[in-house]
């Protein structure tokens, strides 16, 4: 059972990690903080197998497929959704209106595929057991998306450019740094990170339209417990969750499992909104 | 009271209804006045104070569940509809206070977060608690006795609900409490500083929109006859906070419209039902980029009304002494030895200052000399690592920005905060809010202790309002005034207070010369009915023209104090920020 619990929580969790790299990523260069990590989640999951299996594309081709489609609805939410609230950043609006995409998002899904949870096709065929691919292809692929990530960031222009705009927004657009470009890029990433958690995920969570609003509420924990644009956080937190909600699965059932992960994420947040690693909120006067 | 024939207009239509004869009609009314019952607690929460709480559905269910279970008797003896109701609405109020709780400490998201997590784990709960609950197959709702058996009869009862809760909320929204809600939500450090406790006003409105959420809950249950866990999907909740925003922010005509809107959307559009959803969220992405005002600003014109042109601000400074009286005794506000650091940089570096009733006394210094700093210490957002302050002899405590206003430290800031969707009238009485004494419920049933306070209030702020020469602006948006405006609006908030003691930051920023002169003569006539000045400013005319004493400040420490004649020619003051 502890093999079990091993296997599937770190599975999970780390789809719970890469949605929380999507909202970092989405965060860092724009401040919003997008309900739409959870639908791109989803949309990995739904796109990778009307590609694969319903239109009978090659695994690496259907794969390409969806982070292209999910890339492009991150730049689509940038500017339809992000950029026209980030004027009045203090007012909030941006809750209302990545909420409203990521609903429209879901129900479009909900009407055009199916209401139904639909197979994901397996993909590679190696593994049987704990060691089956649907628990490994997650952590790997968030393996990867981390090295990618840091890779990224440090060593090359365009993600230094990036640190420099979470950094301070300010000075890097007087430095003449494109934001706007940069921005979009981001959310174009974002959109490939939460289709890659999908995609991987895929085996263990099904090509489900309602997989959405769990992804957001999940992957949200470990970002809220990391600190906000911390990945490091949100990795450890997410596989933290992915285990404690596998263990809670197993010993006291599915019900009582999330009641108890909700309860916990209240109680810690409210002894440390600004999260286990984040530093306490600025001066307001 | 102008407004009110919208109100009369809809229950005119909603009490003529019957005529129809058409039970299909009373079925989708009915529904409009449950759904509206909710919806009126909610638009407390969301439409005044700002929360975005999604999940509110999840009381609805709690609301339903309490009084379906508690009437079938599947844990104990049957108890009779009403009790049942009431027995809903009191554990609704519960769990809106629970629900609630993060917002007092989590910012909009998280707090969104939490509402949307909570209505999900509501849903499982009811699924898996079959004993209770009957999980999927569900349960029996409640079943009214007569004359409210009948489809017409349980409609007039359900609209009767819904006309308290109408002029009940909207009572509240007229009172302090409605104006203290509003501040928190456009301007929470101006709150505090007029002496707003967020976390007490909220958990008073969470109480009260979580037991109005319960209620319709059981009059849901009631209409379902029979509910399941699918009754309570996530659209229901989408629908109740949409209404919120299709009506507007902070009006309870609005969000009224919106509810009976969306209750009749999908009736009239049938074959849009599987849809509708789908149009809610593209309905609720449009209002945030295109209305964000929603119906109410639609319909609200005296808001577009052009101001005058030429106006200026004529303080009538006789008007103050029937303001804030006289003092006898002359108190002092004494600080001693702060220290303040920031990381690394002591932002206080160690200063004593003495604040005398009665006298204007200037902080000058150079940027970053802890000018404001100093203030915010005083005011209390701040929390020093070292030192001590005394009022009057008492020890003043520090931190606690939202006691202050209750010990008469009233202050400015140095860019004004304002509440810019309300009047100006109602900005100034948010500086009075500590002395109101009606309770929460009086406002609510608007007894006539909170009509005769009010209308004491009112009267006050046009007082301070002529006092500080902006009589002829009062019932304006605020948003709509001149930046010039705004400060003296600011000292009028703060003069509502019947101050002590009175602190303004940088005040003549942003004033023309005239207006300066004016600003200078309105502070010394305070002054001089007993209220200590201090006066943080750049403009030197102003500080060596009207203050009694003057502290300069350098590097967090005291530079030099003294008299004006003597700072004016103190040498190091001269070389490190007069210049020669």
């Amino acid at each position: 059972m502890l093999a079990s619990i091993l296997a599937s929580g770190l599975a999970v969790g780390a789809v719970y990690a890469l949605i929380g790299i999507t909202y970092n990523t989405m965060f860092s260069t724009s401040r919003v903080m997008s309900f739409t990590a959870g639908q791109l989640g989803m949309l990995g999951g739904v796109l990778g197998s009307l590609f694969i299996l319903r239109l009978g594309l090659p695994m690496p081709v259907g794969l390409l497929a969806t982070l292209a489609c999910c890339a492009l609805l991150g730049v689509v939410t940038e500017v339809v959704a992000v950029r026209p609230v980030l004027k009045s950043l203090d007012q909030h609006l941006y809750v209302l209106s990545t909420l409203a995409v990521a609903l429209l998002i879901q129900h479009a899904t909900a009407l055009e595929w199916s209401t139904e949870p639909q197979p994901f096709p397996r993909l590679a065929g190696i593994g049987t057991g704990v060691w089956d691919e649907k628990y490994w292809l997650p952590v790997v692929a968030c393996a990867a998306t981390i090295l990618g990530l840091e890779y990224l960031y440090r060593y090359t222009l365009v993600g230094r450019a990036f640190v420099a705009i979470a950094e301070d927004n300010f000075a890097a657009r007087a430095l003449g740094l494109p934001e706007r470009n940069l921005r979009m890029a981001s959310y174009a990433l974002a959109g490939a990170v939460g289709a890659l958690a999908g995609f991987a995920g895929g085996q263990l969570l099904l090509a489900f339209f309602a997989n959405g609003p769990l992804l957001n509420f999940y992957g949200f924990i470990p970002v809220a417990l990391g600190g906000l644009g911390n990945n490091r956080g949100a990795v450890i937190g997410g596989l933290l969750l992915g285990l404690f909600q596998q263990a809670a699965n197993f010993m006291v059932g599915g019900i009582f499992s999330s009641v108890a992960v909700f309860t916990l994420f209240i109680i810690v947040l409210l002894a440390r909104p600004q999260g286990m690693f984040g530093a306490p909120a600025a001066r307001r006067v | 009271m102008a407004k009110l024939w919208p109100f009369l207009a809809l229950l005119a239509l909603a009490l003529l209804l019957p005529l129809t004869g058409n039970e299909y009609w009373a079925l989708i009314a009915t529904r409009a006045c449950i759904y509206w019952v909710l919806v009126a607690g909610l638009n407390l929460i969301v439409g005044f104070a700002g929360q975005l709480a999604i999940g509110y559905v999840a009381l609805l269910a709690i609301g339903a569940y309490t009084a379906s279970v508690l009437t079938a008797g599947t844990v104990m003896e049957p108890l009779p509809a009403f009790a049942a109701l009431g027995i809903a609405a009191a554990a609704g109020a519960v769990a809106g206070v629970i629900v609630g709780l993060p917002a007092l400490r989590l910012r909009t998201f998280y707090f969104a977060m939490t509402t949307l997590g909570f209505a999900t784990i509501v849903t499982q709960i009811t699924l898996a608690w079959q004993d209770v609950t009957g999980g999927g197959i569900g349960i029996p709702g409640p079943s009214l006795p007569a004359p409210m058996d009948t489809a017409w009869g349980f409609y007039y009862f359900c609209l009767g609900v819904a006309v308290v809760c109408t002029w009940a909320t909207a009572n509240l929204a007229r009172s302090r409490f409605g104006r203290a809600l509003v501040a928190i939500r456009d301007s929470e450090v101006a709150a505090e500083a007029s002496g707003i406790a967020k976390p007490k006003l909220l958990a008073m409105v969470f109480l009260l929109a979580g037991a109005l959420a319960a209620f319709a809950g059981g009059l849901f249950a009631t209409l379902q006859t029979y509910i399941t866990p699918d009754a309570f999907t996530f659209d229901l909740s989408l629908l109740f906070f949409i209404a919120v925003l299709i009506g507007g922010r902070g009006s309870i005509l609005g969000p009224l419209l919106g509810t009976i809107l969306l209750t009749l959307l999908p009736e009239v559009a049938a074959p849009l039902a599987a849809w509708s959803t789908f149009l809610y969220a593209a309905l609720l992405l449009v209002i945030v980029l295109a209305i964000p005002g929603g119906i109410a600003a639609l319909l609200d014109r005296s808001g577009r009304r052009a101001l005058p042109e030429d106006r200026a601000i004529r303080p009538r400074e006789a008007g103050l002494r029937t303001l804030i009286g006289e003092r006898g005794e002359r108190a002092v506000l004494s600080l001693k030895g702060i220290v303040l650091a920031f990381g690394g940089v002591r932002a206080i570096d160690g200063i004593d200052l003495d604040l005398r009733q009665g006298e204007v006394h200037g902080l000058i210094g150079p940027n970053g000399s802890g000018k404001t700093t100093t203030l915010n210490v005083i005011s209390g957002y701040y929390r020093p690592q070292e030192g001590g302050m005394t009022l009057a002899g008492a020890e003043l405590p520090a931190g606690r920005p939202a006691g202050r206003a209750g010990r008469g430290i009233a202050r400015t800031f140095q860019t004004p905060r304002m509440i810019g969707e309300a009047t100006v009238l109602e900005n100034v009485m948010i500086g009075a809010t500590v002395e109101g004494r009606a309770g929460f419920v009086e406002a609510l049933l608007s007894l006539p202790r909170q009509r005769a306070e009010e209308r004491a209030m009112a009267d006050r702020a046009r007082l301070a309002l002529d006092a500080v020469g902006l009589g002829g602006l009062a019932e304006a948006r605020a948003d709509r005034l001149q930046h010039s405006e705004l400060r003296f609006m600011e000292i009028a908030r703060a003069l509502m207070l019947r101050p002590e003691f009175l602190m303004l930051d940088e005040p003549a920023a942003g004033l023309s010369v005239e207006e300066i002169k004016r600003l200078g003569s309105l502070i010394r006539a305070i002054s001089r009915q007993g209220v200590g000045v201090l006066l943080v400013e750049h403009h030197a005319d102003l500080i060596f023209d009207i203050c009694d004493r003057v502290t300069v400040l350098n590097l967090g420490r005291v530079l030099a104090a003294g008299t004006p004649a003597e700072i004016r020619v103190h040498k190091e003051v001269v070389s490190a920020y007069l210049g020669a």
